[in-house]
């Protein structure tokens, strides 16, 4: 398919150029930018007048429910919703059911992703069988099937001993790790930040240190074996303290945000609001503003939207024995446009966040508006609003960080390997 | 955005129609509840000890957690009221292996219940119950978790008061495991709002939430600090659990640290008074001869359980039926 955007500002390195200019797509590819493409005959103008054009964001860790029970969602309906978001690629954890810790769960998910998936879908795979954190999982034979990374699918891995042993072996065959630092003889029982609301609620907490603790030791166990890690998320501003120092000293790790935290405290589970309920717990809100901090400096890698789509019973019971998590994939680049409208980060921060900063965690190349670049695109129109409401989302999990109220930046279009793959207004979004 | 425990506890009035925690109510109404239950304890003297204010009203007692005291002195107060009173114990494994909370509640509702009187070992369980599932039931908080046990805390406000007569210049110190303590909770918070000069919390860190602070209340490590010039003194119980998960060496360290002994009472004001929410652990939290002397009003406090409870399920009850009649109520959630 031959199609052409017009009057379009393209973002370069996390900045929309100041001139607008035309991009043209061919068969999966840019193959030209000008000011005046008018003259090549095209299937689809497309008017970008005040937009941006962005290559197409990506998405570190999104849970897509498949395979698993048909409540919450399925690869098709998630995508869809990150299409909306303006992702065209999206790591989906290996926390599936059953786990994805073999190559054919691996094969499964790629199929039912080529078959109906509505953005580039890349798995990650399970470090431990079971994700129980005794034995390795078949690593090698994962990333065959097409992994791009293993993690523990937020379940921490108890033992020392095994994390040891799992990270060398990576670091054997040049495997990439996604890992969630939780220690979980600290975390125990706990559901939500170890402070003053969790204090007051009497709801048992989950520690700061839960965390800082297994940061250090993630760090301590990459450094020693070699392998290649990516954090998070994190919650807390020590934890960005220390993965600086660990950049400061030279190591490659990288790591990640997810969107919740940079939008809300624990301030939010007051009146035992499940909603907010999420692992890592939301913490203060000096955690956020450094989190924030972190992801302006370069500290933080990627902006994720953590997506966990649960259906409406999955938060219908009392606080502690609600689903953690929050459906976030649809609304994680406008909370973050909102955050830059409120001054708290800056948006060159937040697209690169978005799109350059996760492509360099994959090993990708910097994603870019070029020609002959791969047509991965997301038109967005920063001036333009909308609402998040349960009826017109398209996720499966109803439960949003923010619900009835306006948001700015509305993803007019998203492309994956130049198929249009969602357009706002397309079907009556 | 949920309604915060004060929006969902009281009517558009400003009565009374879940009784959920402590926090969130004012002086007055809590004031009232006292006032209330003062004029119950008249009842409990008669010999037909019943009045007609729940007559017709069915009243489920859920309890989700064994207990028998509790709910014995629930049931009591209910059939004084003259309530119809189905007891169910439903242990937590019923729930959580088949039918959800909510289903089970919506079950009992279609039952033509007008309260639910309800123990769950989930903080926030009750919370839950009167926002989403049964809001035109009148939920009573039976202990909650580590949350607040808010009928716990009123009647212990009771013993204080007519002992002591006011609360106003009362130093009060709440000794032992506030950590896992729903009782805890409600009595700091009742404390406060009724206008005592000082909370304090003596005990190790271990048995201490990570911000003590955030609950009101001064913290001290040790008794002969902790209870200088107290006038009240409030040991909680300390459950044996609490070995096994390292938060504490032993129970006889425990009792040589915190353990109300004759000697330690001496720290505290004379005449101050010593109060448990029982059962008492003797030789853990308190020496028996300081649960059986002169300053201990334990016993006391059982006798007032019933009069309190019954003053938050006739005031609950009355807001409850107000708000139907108005129609202001919110209906039934659907689920």
């Amino acid at each position: 398919m031959k199609w052409r955007v017009d009057n379009v500002h393209p973002v370069i390195d996390g900045e929309p150029a100041a001139e607008a200019t035309s991009v043209l797509v061919v068969d999966g590819r840019i193959t030209a930018l000008g000011a005046d493409l008018s003259g090549e005959r095209v299937e689809r103008e497309v008017d970008g007048a005040g937009q941006w054009l962005l290559p197409g964001l990506i998405d570190l860790n999104c849970h897509l429910p498949e395979p698993g029970s048909d409540r919450g969602g399925s690869i098709e309906s998630e995508t869809r919703a990150a299409a909306r978001g303006g992702f065209t690629t999206v790591c989906t954890t290996p926390d599936t059911s059953p786990v994805n810790d073999s190559g054919a769960v691996t094969h499964l998910i790629r199929d039912v992703a080529a078959r109906n998936g509505h953005t580039r879908v890349l798995p990650v795979g399970a470090l431990t069988r079971g994700l129980e954190g005794e034995r390795l999982s078949d690593m090698v034979g994962l990333t065959r099937a097409g992994c791009v990374a293993l993690g523990n699918g937020g379940h921490a891995t108890a033992s020392s001993r095994v994390l040891r042993r799992c990270m060398a072996y990576a670091h054997t065959f040049d495997i990439r790790l996604f890992l969630q630092p939780e220690n979980a003889s600290l975390a125990s029982d706990g559901c939500a930040h170890d402070g003053l609301v969790a204090a007051r609620l009497g709801l048992p907490g989950i520690p700061e240190v839960a965390e800082t603790t297994a940061v250090n030791e993630l760090l301590m166990l990459a450094e020693e074996t070699g392998a290649n890690l990516h954090l998070g998320p994190l919650s807390c501003a020590r934890s960005v303290a220390l993965v600086r120092a660990a950049k400061e000293a030279g190591h490659s790790v990288t790591a990640e945000v997810g969107i919740a935290h940079l939008v809300a405290t624990e301030a939010a589970i007051e009146g035992y609001n499940g909603t907010f309920h999420s692992r890592p717990p939301l913490r203060t809100e000096a955690d956020r503003r450094a989190l924030l901090e972190g992801v302006e400096s370069g500290v933080i890698d990627a902006i994720v939207s953590q997506h966990r789509p649960s259906d409406k019973a999955a938060k219908l019971a009392p606080f502690p024995e609600t689903q953690p998590g929050l459906s976030t994939v649809e609304s994680t680049l406008s909370l973050g446009l909102e955050r830059v409208a409120a001054g708290e980060l800056s948006r060159g921060a937040l697209l690169r966040s978005l799109t350059s900063g996760p492509a360099r965690v994959l090993g990708l190349e910097a994603p870019a508006i070029a020609e002959d670049a791969v047509a991965d695109l997301t038109l967005v129109a920063p001036e333009q609003h909308w609402t998040p409401a349960v009826r017109s989302l398209y996720s499966a999990g109803p439960h949003l960080p923010v619900m009835e109220r306006e948001l700015p930046g509305v993803v007019m279009l998203t492309a994956v390997d130049g198929r249009i793959r969602h357009e706002h207004g397309g079907d009556g979004s | 955005m949920p309604e915060t425990s004060r929006d969902l506890q009281l009517t558009a009035d400003g009565e009374l129609r879940h009784f959920l925690a402590i926090e969130g109510l004012g002086q007055a109404l809590l004031t009232r509840i006292l006032d209330t239950a003062d004029s119950f304890i008249e009842v409990g003297e008669r010999t037909i000890k019943k009045v007609p204010l729940l007559r017709g009203r069915t009243v489920v007692n859920l309890f989700f957690e064994p207990s028998t005291r509790t709910r014995s002195t629930f049931e009591l107060a209910a059939k004084r009221l003259s309530a119809d009173v189905l007891n169910l114990d439903i242990g937590t494994s019923a729930t959580s292996k088949g039918e959800s909370l909510s289903d089970t509640l919506l079950n009992l509702r279609a039952m033509a219940s007008d309260m639910f009187v309800m123990r769950h070992s989930q903080s926030g369980a009750p919370h839950f119950v009167a926002q989403s599932v049964t809001p035109d039931v009148a939920i009573i908080n039976a202990g909650d978790g580590r949350h607040e046990h808010p009928t716990q805390a009123m009647l212990d406000m009771l013993t204080i008061r007519q002992h002591m007569k006011t609360f106003s210049g009362l130093r009060v110190a709440i000794v032992g495991d506030v950590q896992h303590s729903r009782v805890a909770r409600s009595q700091i918070r009742a404390l406060n709002t009724l206008g005592v000069d000082e909370v304090r919390l003596i005990a190790p860190d271990t048995l201490l939430p990570h911000e003590p602070e955030a609950l009101g209340a001064r913290v001290f490590h040790r008794m002969e600090e902790g209870l200088r010039n107290v006038d009240v003194i409030i040991m909680l119980r300390l459950q044996h659990e609490r070995m096994e998960g390292a938060l504490l060496p032993s129970e006889s360290e425990f009792y040589r640290m915190y353990g109300l002994t004759r000697e330690k009472l001496a720290y505290a004001n004379p005449g101050a008074l010593v109060m448990h929410p029982g059962p008492i652990n003797r030789g853990v939290e308190i020496e028996s001869a300081v649960a059986d002397g002169p300053q201990s009003v334990i016993l006391g406090q059982v006798t007032n359980g019933i009069a309190v409870r019954m003053a938050v399920m006739s005031m609950s009850m009355g807001g409850q039926l107000n708000e139907r009649q108005s129609g202001t109520g919110e209906g039934v959630a659907s689920t």
